[in-house]
This record gives structure tokens, C-alpha cells and sequence, in this order.
């Protein structure tokens, strides 16, 4: 078979690489608009209808639900991809650690996520003046706010309106209420002054338009939602978008390496084919990144040419800098209380009911920026792991009888005691904000290292500083109060200097950005405060690249909305004819 | 779609996946890579997860003699009751000899400890484990059963049954028949409406009136 580039003759107005939340949204908001679109995607097609891993039971699992290579999260996750990807390798500086998580699919990574959906607040935007550390971000909440409330309106979030200065309220749907395990967190947190609020989830406890159903309480949304009562770009952005006509998605087509001509301006993408390992080329007049923080900055970096010789809207140095993920630690136990209790169905929502925004100032405390806190337990559907250890519990708490057992055991007591002690476990994991720092980043691997499409690889170099641990430290004596205050028992999780206190390694929370950061100097930062780069005015990068800093919220509802604002910009070049 | 609509479609989707909102086929360049219907699992899987599945139950691991020792064991640790079957009943081995095959990390401590087993048997009744009379056999189990009264020469024995517990427990209440006996209620469609009165009372809790108040209801719509 002949090797020739093979070029698609159509000229699209935009060519969007990826379609997660950031290139889902662009694609949603251009097509509306009547710009011609071609989004390409790294994995396959995926439509939570058809691909239903929903209201299954656990033994149609071989592995009840366990996790694999492919599917980390379990059998029945969403998602595809995970932090190791057969043939598509990545490599650290000696020392350092950085886990980089993937989901090639439509959709992306909107596909596993916890629909925790939350707005900057001011001082997010604003680190650097409240503290002296990292960079401001050029732009503020009054900016990004129009835009949370339109993402609010399209896509649907419930919350309540509790005036938080820092945790704006958004247009809230109705919240579900709290579980009971949520209503003892509730008693002890709010007693020890630690806030307990109703979550805020992108998921529909109201019927919002006719392509969606509203949410039945399954708890299953990592699973994906046959009707679409939960966002995830696939069905909320991607599928809206190609009913306008104006839109064509390239699934399994990989991104290698953005075009530009003599003049510096790009030209178009090429792609490697999953299926047949050809390159394609894509012509666009705009090309908009939004392959994931990481994944866009290495597209940059492969993307050198005589215009562009440090790798494409590089001429700053910054690309691949700054990347920061949330920081996180966890525990949790028992709730000896609730052994024996009575069954109903708690499934609810996916994920928590209820939560803890950031309630303390750092002037009084050693370490710089919060945390939140998310709560988890009850009668959840078993799966693999389920019963695992009981010998730690049964021999320190008598059983339904009121007989205190040695631990372990076998026979018709031990299994009553699985029923018994089912349904009383609580847990807590604390997502913070790291500081942004020059010293993390990601490049291209020096030693040469390529992938399977012979696309050269990241190599990353990331360390946690004091100030990241000293907050995972507060996380556990946080965690640790509640726990006490509520007479739970610890049983696992609780961790102390000789482990960082349970920091995650970077990348183990799945937000990392800052990769692309915005800015008003061409020299500190790669794009602009419309997501365009400064060196080539005809490329955007919309994905969690261009954040400044990530504050301690899940960084999905801002993406979509930088992303909404980014498109009006497009939209607005092309008729002032920009472009 | 109206709710009840979407339940509908739901409930049909259980059954025969890809009846849901058809009219709305985007364009497509590339045909899906996974076909829910294919192969042995009821849940979508790409062609390349079935073929790994389909591998795995082909090949065998546990020999006869193993896996009859690994029955006998399970069902003694999980019996028949009054309120459900055993660990046998509800297919424990079977689950046993995949997830082994699935997680290979479990390969040795079981294969080992079977062996361990029968070695301890041989010593002391001159027979294996299963030939062993039924007081024999549970006299070995009480020796390593309970980890904090094990002797110090059993330690291997309760690293064994500790493991073999674990996926005895696992697969039994994530079974059909130890779902039903755990009394797990959910997996279904329905309105969570917040915890029965009865079991608030239970616990001195109530919702205060604002949460009363804001948190969702339901009128004929949804």
C-alpha cells in the first residue's frame, strides 16, 4: 500500500481536536452559530443510550464490577482509558511522580467525572493579591460570571443559594436530600464549624428540555445515563451539535501535530487514523485545542516549524509549565450506630447530596488556599471488595446477638455478620488547590521516546511542596474530627507525616491544568483572556490548559464556560472578518 | 420527553439496548467500535474486553482436586440458612476460578495455601483436606480462622483463609442470591424523596424546614 498523506479537500471554518468539555462546548456554540466544524477525536464514537452499562447487576460483571487496565474505575464505568494506555507511554524526571489519566472516547473524560460542578469564586481568580503566590489570572469572576449562568441554563445544575462570597451561587435546580449517613455528617460537621451544604451536581432533578430525561435515582452516572440526565459532552454538546448540520466528527483519529504556513498562522491538523495508522489532514481557518491540559501542550510542542521553532505558541517558554493538579487525602470507617439498619433504597444521585465548601482563611493557618470536602457512604450496591476485611470488624464489635466474637470466623454467624455490618460506612476526601508553580511541568520526553503512532511522548517532572502537604495534613485532622464527633470509627486512610498524610500523587485527582495559563504578557504566558494564543492568532486552547490556577473546585464548569466565552470571541472574529 | 416516557425507554433499553432517541443518529465518519449484544456480557463491552472475558473463561485454572477443596471450604464458609443458599449455590467456584484468571495476584496465595492445606492434612490424618472427616476438617478451619488467635505456625493458614474469606463474602452478596439476602433495594428507577420517617425517628434526625422546603418534589411532570 502506497504511504501518502491523505487530505480531506473541505475547508472548515473551525477543526476542534478533542471532544471533552471544553471541545464538546466550542463545537456546540460554533455549529449554532453556522460555522462549519470538524471535531476529531482520539477514541470511539460512545452514546450513553446505546453503550448502557447502567441499572446492571453486579454478576453480569465476571469480576463483579472490579476494575481492569481498561476500565479503572470498575466494570461498569463510563469512561474508557486510564492512567496507563497500552502503547501510548509517558515518562518522568528521575524522583518525580505524575499520573496522567486519559479517556480516549467521545466525550472524554466528562464521561467519568462525579458532575461536581462548581464556579470560581472571586478570590480564585485573584490568588496572587490575596497571598503573594502564583499569578493572578487577567481576568475575574465578573467576566466568567455571564457564562456560568449560561452553562447553568443549557446544561443544569442543582445546588441552594447560600451567599457564600467565595462559592457563588449559580441557577440552581432543586437539591435532593441528604442521605442518612449525609445527615449525620451534617450534625457533627456544622457542630465543629465545618459548613455543610447541598452539593452541586450537573444532574437534572428537574426535566430541563425534551432531548433529556430527568435523573431516576440510580447513583449511577459514572455509568453514563441512558436518558441523559446527567452531563457529559457526548450527549449534552456533541450530539446536540451535529443537528445542526454543521458538524463532523472524526472518531479514533489521533492528533499529531497542529499545520501552520510560512506566516505562522495554522493551516489545519493532522492526524494519525486509529484504524489504518495513515495521516490525515484536516483544513481549518481556526483550529481550537481541547485534547486535555496535557495532551494540547504536547500537541504545541510537536508542533514545531520554521515560524514557530520552539514548538507552536511557545515563543514564551510556558507551555507544559505550571501544570497543577488538586491536591487530595482521604479516610473513613464505620458508623457503628447504623449496624443492623433498616433497607430502603438510598441509592439517589450519583455521588453526594451533601458537601463542604472551603470555610477557613489562611491568614490564621500555615499552608496557602483550601480545600472542599465530599462525603460518601451507606447502602450502596455491592461489588467486588465487598466483605473484604471483615475479620477487622467482627471480633471489635458484638454482633446482632450482642455476642462478641473472636475476628474472622466462618459458618452461618460470620454470615450474618456481613448483613449486619453492611451499610454503616462513611467516608471523606478533601480536593485542594496547589500552587501553581514554574518547576512542574510537563515536555517533550528528551530521550526520545514515541508512542504508538510515532508521536514523540511527555515527560513529566512534578513534586508536591510543603504547602501541599501541610493542607493534606488539615485534611486529616479535619476528617479525623468529624469522624470523632460523630462517633464513626477509622478504619482506613488515616495517615501521618511518613506518607505526606495521604496526598494523592499529582494526577491521581484527574484536574490538572494550567499548562496553556492565560495571560496579558506574551512573555509569562501562552494565551490571552480569550484563550487565543499570542504567537498565532488563529488557535485557541479551551480545555483546563489556560486556567492560571485551579482553586479548590472541580475544574469542569469553568472549562465550559472560558470555552462558551472563547467561542462568542471566534464568532465574533469571523464577522469582523479576522480570520 | 416526559419522565414516565423516559422510563419507559428506559426499561426497554434493559432489555435490548439501542432503542433510545434513534431519531437522533449524529453524522458519523467511523462506525461505533462496541456492540452491547455481542459475546457473553450483558453490558457493552469493546470487541477486545469480550475477546479477553472469552479467553479467560475458556482456560481452566484450578485443577479438579483444587477446585473440589475450594467448595468445600467456601460452603463452609458461607452455608445455607433459613434465608439463603450457600456459597456453592450461588456460584462462588465459578467466580473464584475467573477472578483469579482475572487478577493473577491471587494465583499463588490460593494455589499455595490449597497446598498448605493439604500438607498440614497429610501430617496429621495422613489424607488431603477433602478426605478428611468433618470434624478434622473443621478443626483445621478453627486453627486459622481467627487471625488473633491463631497460633504462630498457622500464620500462612490465616493469610489463606483470610483471602479465600474475602472472595468467598464478595462473590456470595454480589451473587443474585446474596443480593437478595443483603436486602439491597436499589438499582431501579425511583424518586428519592430522603429517608423514611420511620427510621428519622429511629435516630432522633429530622430534615430542618429549609431543606423541607428547597430540596426537590415531584408534581404529575416530574
Amino acid at each position: 500500500m502506497p504511504f501518502q498523506i491523505k487530505e480531506n479537500p473541505q475547508q472548515y471554518d473551525v477543526c476542534i481536536v478533542g471532544s471533552g468539555a471544553g471541545g464538546g462546548m466550542a463545537a456546540y456554540i460554533l455549529t449554532q452559530a453556522g460555522l462549519k466544524v470538524c471535531v476529531i477525536e482520539a477514541g470511539p464514537w460512545y452514546d450513553p443510550a446505546k453503550n448502557v452499562t447502567q441499572l446492571k447487576w453486579p454478576w453480569e460483571s465476571p469480576r463483579r464490577g472490579a476494575g481492569t487496565s481498561f476500565r479503572p474505575f470498575g466494570d461498569f464505568d463510563a469512561a474508557y482509558g486510564g492512567w496507563e494506555l497500552e502503547g501510548e507511554p509517558y515518562t518522568h524526571v528521575p524522583g518525580t511522580q505524575f499520573d496522567w489519566f486519559r479517556s480516549r472516547m467521545l466525550g472524554g473524560r466528562t464521561n467519568h467525572w462525579g458532575r461536581i460542578s462548581l464556579r470560581f469564586g472571586p478570590k480564585d481568580f485573584k490568588g496572587k493579591s490575596h497571598d503573594g503566590l502564583g499569578e493572578d489570572w487577567p481576568i475575574g469572576y465578573e467576566d466568567v460570571s455571564p457564562y456560568y449562568d449560561k452553562v447553568d441554563d443549557l446544561i443544569g445544575v442543582f445546588g441552594s443559594k447560600e451567599g457564600i462570597y467565595n462559592e457563588p451561587d449559580g441557577k440552581f435546580l432543586p437539591p435532593p436530600k441528604p442521605r442518612l449517613h449525609e445527615l449525620f455528617i451534617k450534625k457533627s460537621a456544622t457542630g465543629l464549624g465545618v459548613p455543610v451544604i447541598p452539593s452541586r451536581l450537573s444532574i437534572l432533578t428537574k426535566k430541563i428540555n425534551d432531548d433529556r430525561g430527568a435523573c431516576f435515582y440510580c447513583s449511577q452516572c459514572n455509568r453514563g445515563c441512558t436518558v441523559y440526565g446527567d452531563f457529559s459532552s457526548s450527549s449534552c454538546l456533541i450530539k446536540p451539535a451535529t443537528k445542526t448540520n454543521n458538524l463532523d466528527v472524526i472518531v479514533n483519529a489521533m492528533a499529531r501535530e497542529v499545520l501552520t504556513d510560512a506566516s505562522g498562522k495554522a493551516t489545519g491538523v493532522s492526524y494519525i487514523a486509529n484504524d489504518d495508522l495513515q495521516e490525515y489532514r484536516i483544513k481549518a481557518k481556526v483550529v481550537v485545542l481541547a485534547a486535555s491540559a496535557c495532551e494540547s501542550a504536547r500537541l504545541l510542542l510537536n508542533s514545531k516549524s520554521q515560524a514557530h521553532p520552539n514548538g507552536l505558541a511557545n515563543s514564551s517558554n510556558v507551555v507544559g509549565k505550571y501544570l497543577h493538579d488538586s491536591t487530595g487525602s482521604a479516610l473513613g470507617g464505620i458508623l457503628p450506630q447504623l449496624f443492623g439498619r433498616k433497607r430502603y433504597n438510598e441509592d439517589g444521585v450519583g455521588g453526594m447530596h451533601v458537601y463542604s465548601p472551603w470555610w477557613l482563611d489562611n491568614k490564621k493557618l500555615d499552608f496557602p488556599r483550601g480545600y472542599h470536602i465530599e462525603y460518601w457512604g451507606g447502602m450502596g450496591m455491592p461489588g467486588y471488595g465487598f466483605g473484604f476485611g471483615i475479620q477487622h470488624l467482627n471480633g471489635r464489635y458484638p454482633d446482632r446477638n450482642g455476642q462478641q466474637k473472636a475476628g474472622g470466623g466462618y459458618g452461618a454467624s460470620l454470615k450474618d455478620d456481613y448483613r449486619y455490618f453492611w451499610g454503616a460506612s462513611v467516608g471523606m476526601a478533601g480536593r485542594g488547590e496547589a500552587v501553581a508553580r514554574e518547576t512542574n511541568y510537563c515536555e517533550i520526553d528528551p530521550n526520545g521516546v514515541v508512542d504508538k503512532y510515532g508521536i514523540p511522548v511527555l515527560r513529566f517532572n512534578y513534586q508536591w511542596s510543603d504547602y501541599e502537604i501541610k493542607q493534606a495534613k488539615h485534611m486529616q485532622e479535619t476528617f479525623q474530627e468529624i469522624m470523632h464527633k460523630m462517633g464513626a470509627v477509622i478504619t482506613w486512610g488515616k495517615a501521618g507525616a511518613e506518607t505526606n498524610y495521604g496526598l494523592e500523587a499529582p494526577g491521581r485527582i484527574i484536574h490538572e491544568v494550567g499548562t496553556t495559563r492565560m495571560g496579558n504578557d506574551p512573555k509569562k504566558s501562552v494565551v490571552n483572556k480569550f484563550n487565543q494564543a499570542h504567537d498565532c492568532k488563529n488557535l485557541f486552547v479551551v480545555d483546563g490548559g489556560p486556567f492560571v490556577s485551579q482553586a479548590d473546585k472541580n475544574p469542569t464548569w469553568t472549562i465550559l464556560a472560558l470555552s462558551w466565552r472563547a467561542s462568542d470571541y471566534i464568532i465574533e472574529q469571523f464577522k469582523q472578518q479576522n480570520v | 420527553m416526559k419522565r414516565r416516557d423516559s422510563l419507559k425507554a428506559l426499561a426497554l433499553t434493559a432489555i435490548s439496548s439501542g432503542t433510545l432517541l434513534q431519531s437522533c443518529e449524529p453524522k458519523q465518519t467511523a462506525a461505533p467500535s462496541s456492540d452491547a449484544k455481542a459475546g457473553i456480557s450483558s453490558i457493552d463491552r469493546h470487541p477486545f474486553e469480550l475477546a479477553r472475558d472469552q479467553k479467560l473463561l475458556t482456560e481452566k485454572f484450578f485443577d479438579d482436586h483444587e477446585m473440589n477443596t475450594i467448595k468445600v471450604l467456601i460452603d463452609i464458609i458461607i452455608p445455607k440458612d433459613e434465608a439463603s443458599g450457600s456459597a456453592t449455590d450461588a456460584g462462588v467456584h465459578d467466580f473464584i476460578e475467573f477472578i483469579v484468571k482475572d487478577m493473577p495476584r491471587h494465583q499463588l496465595p490460593l494455589r499455595g495455601g490449597l497446598k498448605w492445606l493439604d500438607n498440614q492434612c497429610l501430617k496429621n490424618h495422613n489424607n488431603v483436606f477433602i478426605n478428611c472427616s468433618s470434624s478434622q476438617q473443621l478443626a483445621l478451619v478453627d486453627a486459622i480462622a481467627y487471625p488473633e488467635k491463631a497460633a504462630p505456625e498457622m500464620k500462612q493458614g490465616v493469610a489463606f483463609f483470610n483471602l479465600l474469606r474475602d472472595l468467598t463474602a464478595t462473590g456470595f452478596f454480589t451473587s443474585e442470591i446474596g443480593l437478595k439476602d443483603l436486602g439491597y433495594a436499589g438499582n431501579k428507577p425511583n424518586r428519592w424523596d430522603g429517608v423514611p420517617q420511620d427510621v428519622l425517628e429511629q435516630y432522633g434526625l429530622s430534615y430542618d424546614e429549609r431543606t423541607l422546603k428547597e430540596s426537590v418534589k415531584w408534581d404529575d411532570e416530574g
